[in-house]
């Protein structure tokens, strides 16, 4: 088959909604695209356990401790099986762990906002971890399979993450008035950045058509972004927290909410490294990578040291 | 495909026993530096939830993957023997039940 005919099967298996396998011919860019994409998706799930890990010492009880633990591991876990899917594309782990640490791969730019209240635990559940959702449940149809497969095992699990977050926010806001201010607070600051989680509008995102043509992408980034509005606005009125945005208006004609601007100078401004927490995120991560190298040189000189041991064994037998 | 970086520990392949009476089915990779340790992982990284009763682990290396370009030469003694499949044969009404 020529290059011509490869992707003509290539994009006849992409219209028939037929599923990608790491074998199969794929063109360089998409490829390419779904390297920069999974990876991306691995590193936030890496170094979004940091923002919460602040806390891990000083959850309020005993079962928010473990809840808060359960949740951490997992975003570890999310992190371990899109590495793994990314591998299948022909990248080892290393050279995705370099790009993270060198500062030429990002992750998603919501976890370079500090984290200084319990309530910002809450917070993080129910917005961070609910946009996450909105993002990933259409991922689970996505056209690569291992990707696919690793989405639909991380949505299985996000929920969770979203319900324990919604369940801390609702404890504070019906609890003394001091709480209550601590839960509005968090959402005050969590808010705008969790509508910045869906990336740029969509005329600004120039890679979406292709995207979506390649089913890497499922919805547009403004799509999402209405729909989690959506939802949103509604579970706050159960919380009985109130939206820090005074242009949030229903409109009926459309079906949605309206909303106000999203600030997407700060968006940039945070993507390019100037968030509160870029540098000390990045820091941290690069450190436990460095700290830990002895472990793993230590444990690979283990397992050949055994190796050797067992074929000695074998060959005196 | 994958070069094997100097320092990184080997990829493993992970299959899972969901339950009792099923088949072993793929989870995912992992990376360890032994077999032993890519048990420990696969526990810690696929069944956090209880979903497996038992683990293989296999290193992704040792895997021989049939060739998707060659799947049509390769699956097509199969193609013309349908006469393999019950449907195939016609049977009399009074026969209520085979």
């Amino acid at each position: 088959m020529s290059v011509q005919s490869f992707q003509e099967h290539f994009d006849s298996l992409i219209d028939r909604e037929v599923t990608i396998e790491p074998k199969d011919w794929m063109p360089n860019d998409y490829r390419k695209t779904l390297i920069r994409q999974i990876s991306q998706h691995a590193h936030s799930e890496i170094i979004g356990m940091l923002p919460e890990g602040n806390w891990i010492t000083r959850a309020p009880s005993l079962r928010r401790k473990s809840v808060l633990l359960a949740k951490i591991q997992d975003e570890a876990g999310h992190g371990l099986y899109l590495y793994s899917a990314a591998e299948t594309l022909g990248v080892t782990r290393d050279s995705l762990y370099d790009q993270l640490h060198s500062g030429k791969a990002k992750y998603s730019s919501i976890f370079n906002y500090p984290t200084i209240t319990w309530a910002d635990m809450g917070a993080i559940g129910w917005l961070v971890d609910g946009a996450a959702i909105m993002n990933q449940v259409p991922l689970c149809r996505t056209s690569y399979g291992p990707y696919a497969r690793a989405m639909v095992r991380v949505c299985k699990e996000e929920s969770f993450h979203q319900r324990q977050g919604f369940e801390i926010m609702l404890t504070l806001s019906k609890g003394t008035d001091v709480q209550h201010k601590m839960a509005q607070d968090a959402f005050n600051r969590w808010w705008w950045p969790s509508l910045m989680m869906f990336g740029p509008p969509d005329a600004e995102s120039p890679h979406t058509e292709q995207s979506v043509r390649w089913r890497i992408k499922r919805m547009t980034n403004d799509e999402l972004r209405q729909k989690f509005i959506d939802v949103t606005v509604e579970q706050a009125k159960v919380l009985g927290l109130e939206v820090p945005d005074k242009d949030l208006k229903w409109n009926e004609e459309r079906g949605h909410y309206d909303f106000g601007p999203i600030n997407w100078d700060e968006f940039w401004n945070v993507v390019k490294g100037n968030g509160p927490c870029n540098k000390q995120r990045l820091e941290t991560r690069k450190k436990a990578w460095e700290n830990g190298q002895w472990v793993r040189d230590a444990a690979m000189a283990h397992a050949e040291k055994r190796k050797a041991r067992k074929a000695e064994a074998a060959k005196a037998a | 495909m994958t070069q094997q970086n100097k320092n990184e520990w080997p990829l493993w392949e992970v299959f899972i026993r969901s339950k009792a009476g099923l088949d072993h089915k793929h989870a995912g990779s992992l990376h360890a530096a032994d077999a032993q340790m890519a048990i420990e992982n696969a526990r810690d990284v696929y069944t956090r939830r209880m979903e497996g009763v038992s683990i293989w682990v296999v290193e992704s290396k040792n895997i021989i993957a049939s060739d998707p370009g060659e799947a049509d030469s390769l699956y097509e003694p199969a193609n013309d023997k349908i006469y393999r499949h019950p449907t195939f044969y016609n049977l009399p009404d009074e026969v209520k039940y085979m």
